[in-house]
């Protein structure tokens, strides 16, 4: 049962990752007083995409046709570990959130390995500045685990969720920090302003996009599901870590509903938050996310010290 | 039992080094065996196919390595013995000084680095042939490396046997010498000379200070073996320049920061056979004398010292990726990436020292689990790599990877071999070198059972930058992959290069990629038997690790953390066979169709308009511009009105270790200052030598009375 | 006691010390002058809130007057002045960056961990959490002299003083229930003269060197070099 729960959870966390990155579209354009394209664009999008056919590069070696499969693969795997409308699942113990990390540092592994298969410039280099970026990202993002893991005292994601929910509210300032932390990583892994611009058209100032210059069809269909799916875990990560009320305790349909329904505000917050930081930034340079990176490295810090410091007696 | 396979590795190795002996020595041999098998003619028939001047040496080479093969094989069957049995042995040979013979102890310990060794020698002797076969046509005579290799190995085993500190020295010079001759191999560059030179110096410094290290330890207990050590009740400060003697001598053999200037000149120098067994398997028997010095002898450990150490981990693990990051050299870059990998085994066993002197041997027995893992990781994918680097050398003739490019299409097979290593150094799940790395973070995890705030807010500091080097290992590695394996060929040899003809120098890496994913896949059944070596070596275990079941790994509880692998490993088969069956069957099979790449409509893409290995690095080493020594020069020649067109432009780049400014050089002027200084007692003038030696007598004949 | 067993208004008061820090660290690592200010403001606000906080959770009611005064002077008063000051002088185009802000921000909370060791005794004498606050408020004063010490603008000085001052202040409000009202009611008009003096030296110090860089100040050493 809890299995099969686990499984429909995950298919829903991958059908519905399009219609949140429909959704942000929206908000976006809203702010920006356009008109929007419809929020289901997405799916249609990837649909035109499936159905095309893939064109690959003369010097292209297995690496790059494999790479959209392994992507999406570990991608939906991550989304199958973490709680979306339910705590208890026995999925989450198959990773706990180091080897998420992990996870994404698979993805983007091969990811960097396919732009640098065809042996043009922009593949390399995006391949050259993703590699950077998230290797500044990772530190922060794991002292941002950390902090979560010296209080909860896991780092079983559901675990975890299950201990702020037992403990109430509680204003952590350890939290605080590390939220903020967590979502200035999450912009940049996610590749979103002010780090990298996902619908450049400009390909020297590209990151993530240089990196899959070259796929098309099927092959670039999948990874773009699989970035949604990305942008999707951060968001569930974010929400359901630091206010994870309403997350259903019990498999009841009762109670999942109340989890659905309250995942859905939660995240309809989030996406309006992200939109507005959008509209109101701009690109960064390539050499100012190090200063942006290092910051939410600063902020992570501060949440382990003070989570030392203030929340423990000694 | 277990003994006598350690003996037989032992004898085996040393055997293959004294058989080497017989390179050259062909027609003496074939006498030889023609007066042995007279009396049986069919024999001679068989002795004189082997003996032709056609066949002799593939045989000889053969029997070399099939020795050292047979060495790996029963190390092997050593270690696995003494790590399921649990039995410890002890023994002594007649060798030695007439009061004190050697000491012989094959514990737990002992046997799981026997495996190390073990594991990596039947990869070696299974390259070996194919490789070495390109050095009998040179200058230099196979006898030197065959016989230094085995004296090598043998000693690497003689160390882990040793039982008293006189042996322990004893072996641990025969190591050290034989490994200067294998740097020294190929001595017609004046380069390798240089590393030999510097190697050997830095191993007698490392030398010595072990031996002061004992010495401490031999002036409290009054005997030399490692029994009167353990029953030793030492003060406080002893124990400490005890300690920081082993660090320092043991570290310098690891290759720790900032002792590690030997390391990215000496493996490059070597055979790659041989870098692949001084970086897979010499610097872990350091680690190895390291955790027996500190661990077992020491009675006592205090959380100073395991800040120490987790201070100079960090600073090794982070320094040593970005300096591998900026290597164009691929074995160079393999030699600092070497001594990431020391610093993240070091971070283990300092946070393993904290806990312990916490009071709490069950962390810190995670902690040394965690380094045992990591020693054992590294030494299989490291093996592979420079065994690797070393099949991409034998065929290309190619070292820096400037000059590679588009392998994977000319080398498949070796290059899905080397894809393995990559991912598995990289710390990436599932393969092995993530789970190792796995158990550290856990360990770091339980910072708040410490009492100490300042070390509790340290040690997630360490993990972060633990963090930091993992990230930064997959961008060297995609690095050393994408610019050596994949775009296109940069040099015309790479471009006509095949796949190595040798089935051996495919197989070696192949067997060690296998042991990557399965210890990866199924790390339980490892960590299990790991508690052998802590229970025996702390008296602690981890009774947790696999209460879930053996495809389950939880450390420390199972609501703490747990991490399957294996179930990792299905998801994901499972989830690309589906998109597979999805995307692909759905689609009405539509194969993609080949083209030209984007070339923004230019036209005239070539291979030197790809990323370089040197560029891809560019913006760490801007971002972390303080650790290295840049100089970047740019010359440019122009023409036309006002400089205004570039003819041609030239750039050079040179990045230096900072360790060499900061301490190397000053540490030699400093020795420089101090023998010009004692040299002035050297006046050149007779009369002074004969007054010298005067006040020689009349000093010793006053201390006589 | 853990932070889970205090009472909502206790844990804000750990929650806005925590952003106290940050806001130091946020003027360590901050360029323009004013935002230099800006962030000043930010952390004279977020002090007078928590000293209001402080006056009802401790029950102490002359802490609201506290309150009050550093809401008006430091919130207030001072950043406006200070933001004047910087435009008359037409400074608010300058950049001042940090050579090496890794290592500053790196040294920033070295000097955080440094103040929860020194302070660990004086906690140790009482089981009251929110006196775990006292590390924090020994970060700030440290915090502000570093910024005194990597910055060369008179004016950065000048808010790292007042920041000083701050977390002087702080300490006061979180461990002895405040200061006298007499001390307290002297310091804070004590700091409006000072500010209001410092914006006078910066003119005579800009008509008489043509800068505000106090680095330019080493000329009047009278050394012979």
């Amino acid at each position: 049962m809890a299995w099969l729960l686990a499984l429909l959870q995950t298919l829903l966390f991958i059908a519905s990752a399009p219609l949140l990155a429909g959704w942000l579209k929206k908000v976006k354009c809203r702010l920006q007083n356009r008109r929007s394209p419809s929020i289901i664009q997405p799916y249609r999008d990837l649909r035109k995409l499936w159905r095309k056919e893939p064109i690959v590069a003369h010097s292209a070696s297995w690496i790059f046709k494999a790479t959209p499969y392994i992507v999406l693969s570990t991608t939906v795997l991550t989304a199958s570990i973490v709680p979306l409308i339910a705590v208890n699942l026995p999925t989450a113990k198959i990773a706990d959130v180091v080897v998420l990390i992990g996870f994404f540092a698979l993805g983007r592994f091969f990811l960097a390995l396919a732009g640098m298969d065809i042996g043009t410039a922009f593949g390399g280099m995006g391949s050259s500045r993703e590699m950077t970026v998230s290797s500044l990202a990772e530190p922060a993002m794991l002292m941002a685990v950390f902090t979560l893991a010296m209080s909860a005292s896991t780092t079983n994601l559901s675990e975890a969720m299950k201990y702020v929910l037992n403990t109430g509210l509680v204003l952590r300032p350890s939290f605080v920090f590390a939220m903020l932390g967590l979502m200035l990583v999450a912009v940049a892994e996610t590749g979103r302003i002010p780090v990298d611009n996902p619908t450049t058209h400009l390909e020297l100032t590209m990151i993530h996009e240089a990196m899959i210059l070259e796929y098309s069809g099927r092959h670039l269909g999948l990874i773009e599901w699989a970035s949604q799916i990305k942008l999707m875990i951060y968001g569930v990560l974010i929400v359901n870590i630091f206010f994870p009320w309403g997350i259903a305790q019990s498999f009841s349909l009762e109670s999942l509903g109340i989890g659905a329904m309250s995942l859905l505000l939660k995240l309809i917050g989030l996406t309006v938050l992200l939109g507005l930081s959008e509209v109101v930034l701009a690109k960064m340079r390539v050499f100012r996310v190090q200063e942006y990176l290092s910051f939410a490295y600063l902020l992570t810090l501060l949440g382990m010290l003070s989570h030392i410091i203030l929340e423990v007696q000694h | 039992m277990s003994l006598f396979f350690a003996y037989l590795s032992v004898v085996a190795a040393l055997a293959s080094g004294f058989l080497a002996l017989a390179t050259d020595k062909r027609s003496e041999l074939d006498r030889l065996v023609r007066l042995l098998s007279q009396p049986w003619p069919k024999l001679q028939v068989r002795a004189e196919g082997i003996f032709s001047a056609a066949h002799y040496a593939e045989f000889h080479r053969n029997s070399l390595f099939i020795l050292l093969g047979i060495s790996g094989v029963s190390a092997v069957l050593a270690g696995g013995t003494a790590l399921l049995s649990g039995v410890v042995t002890t023994d002594t040979l007649p060798f030695g000084l007439p009061w004190l013979n050697w000491h012989i102890r094959f514990d737990a310990l002992s046997g799981f680095f026997y495996l190390l060794i073990g594991l990596s020698l039947i990869a070696v002797s299974l390259f070996g042939p194919g490789y070495v076969r390109e050095f009998e046509h040179g200058k230099h005579s196979l006898a030197v490396l065959g016989l230094f290799t085995g004296f090598f190995v043998a000693g690497m085993e003689l160390v882990l046997l040793a039982d008293d500190a006189f042996f322990f020295v004893i072996a641990w010079e025969l190591m050290s010498l034989s490994s200067y001759f294998l740097v020294a191999f190929q001595h017609e560059h004046a380069s390798n000379r240089r590393a030999a030179f510097l190697y050997l110096l830095m191993a007698v410094v490392g030398a010595i200070a072990i031996i002061l290290a004992y010495g401490v330890l031999a002036s409290f207990s009054g005997g030399l073996t490692f029994d009167h050590f353990r029953s030793l009740k030492l003060t406080p400060v002893w124990s400490s320049v005890a300690f920081t003697l082993a660090l320092i001598g043991f570290g310098m053999k690891a290759g720790l920061v900032p002792f590690h200037a030997w390391l990215p000149e000496a493996h490059p120098a070597a055979p790659s056979h041989v870098s692949a067994l001084m970086s897979g398997v010499m610097l872990k028997i350091a680690v190895y004398g390291f955790i027996r010095f500190t661990f077992d002898l020491l009675d006592e450990v205090f959380w100073q010292w395991g800040l120490l150490a987790l201070l100079l981990g960090t600073a090794s693990a982070v320094l040593g990726i970005l300096y591998a990051m900026q290597q164009q050299n691929l074995k160079r870059l393999l030699a600092y990436s070497s001594v990431e990998n020391i610093g993240i085994i070091f971070i283990a066993l300092g946070l393993a020292l904290i806990f312990f002197s916490g009071g709490q041997p069950r962390l810190g027995t995670l902690g040394i689990v965690a380094a045992l893992m990591h020693c054992l990781n590294h030494s299989l994918f490291k093996s592979l790599l420079f065994l690797g680097a070393g099949a991409i050398l034998h065929n290309t003739h190619e070292q820096s990877m400037e000059n590679m490019g588009g392998l994977i299409h000319r080398m498949p097979r070796l290059s899905g071999i080397f894809l393995i290593g990559c991912i598995s150094i990289s710390g990436l799940p599932p393969f092995n070198g993530f789970v190792s790395e796995w158990l550290i973070f856990q360990t770091a995890l339980q910072t708040g059972n410490v009492d100490s705030g300042v070390i509790r807010s340290l040690i997630p500091t360490a993990s972060a930058v633990l963090a930091l080097t993992s990230a930064l290992a997959a961008g060297c590695f995609v690095n050393v992959y994408g610019v050596a394996f994949l775009g296109l060929p940069r040099s015309r040899h790479v471009a006509s290069c095949h796949e190595v003809s040798h089935r051996g120098m495919l197989a070696g890496p192949a067997m060690l990629a296998v042991l990557c994913v399965l210890f990866g896949i199924f790390p339980a059944p490892v960590i299990e038997s790991l508690n052998v070596v802590t229970g025996q070596l702390v008296g602690n275990t981890l009774p947790q690790v696999s209460a879930m079941g053996w495809l389950w790994v939880s450390p420390v509880a199972q609501e703490v953390a747990s991490y399957s692998p294996f179930l990792v490993l299905v998801g994901i088969l499972l989830t690309v066979w589906l998109c597979y069956q999805l995307f692909y069957r759905q689609s009405g099979r539509l194969e993609a169709r080949r083209a030209d790449p984007w070339d923004c409509g230019f036209g005239g893409l070539n291979a030197r308009m790809q990323y370089s290995c040197t560029g891809f690095a560019m913006p760490f080493r801007r971002i972390f511009q303080p650790v290295f020594d840049v100089e970047e020069t740019i010359e440019e020649q122009k023409s036309g009105p006002d400089g205004f067109h570039t003819q041609r432009l030239r750039y050079q780049l040179r990045v230096s270790d900072r360790s060499w400014a900061f301490v190397y050089q000053p540490v030699a002027r400093s020795v420089l200052n101090l023998s010009k200084w004692a040299s002035r007692i050297q006046t050149g003038n007779i009369r002074t030598y004969i007054a010298y030696s005067f006040f020689t007598l009349i000093i010793l004949l006053w201390g006589i009375s | 006691m853990e932070i889970t067993q205090l009472s909502h208004y206790q844990q804000a008061i750990l929650l806005l010390a925590a952003l106290i820090v940050l806001t130091s660290f946020l003027m360590l690592g901050q360029s323009r002058l004013l935002r230099l200010v800006f962030i000043f403001a930010v952390q004279g606000i977020l002090l007078a809130v928590t000293t209001a906080l402080a006056a009802d959770v401790l029950d102490s009611p002359h802490l609201y007057i506290s309150a009050l005064l550093t809401l008006s002077l430091k919130g207030i008063f001072i950043p406006i002045m200070l933001q004047r000051l910087v435009i008359s002088m037409g400074l608010h185009r300058d950049m001042e960056t940090l050579k090496n802000p890794a290592r500053v921000m790196m040294g920033g909370t070295g000097l955080v961990v440094f103040s929860y060791y020194v302070c660990l005794p004086i906690v140790k004498l009482s089981p009251l959490i929110t006196l775990n606050t006292i590390a924090i408020s020994m970060a700030v004063v440290l915090l502000g002299m570093l910024l005194m010490i990597t910055r060369r603008q008179a004016v950065a000085h000048v808010v790292g003083f007042m920041s000083i001052e701050n977390g002087l202040f702080f300490a006061a409000v979180v461990s002895t229930y405040g200061m006298p009202m007499v001390v307290e009611l002297g310091i804070a008009f004590d700091v409006l003269v000072a500010a209001v003096l410092f914006g006078v030296f910066f003119f005579h110090i800009r008509s008489s060197i043509d800068s505000l860089d106090v680095d330019q100040l080493n000329r009047l050493n009278e050394v012979e070099k």
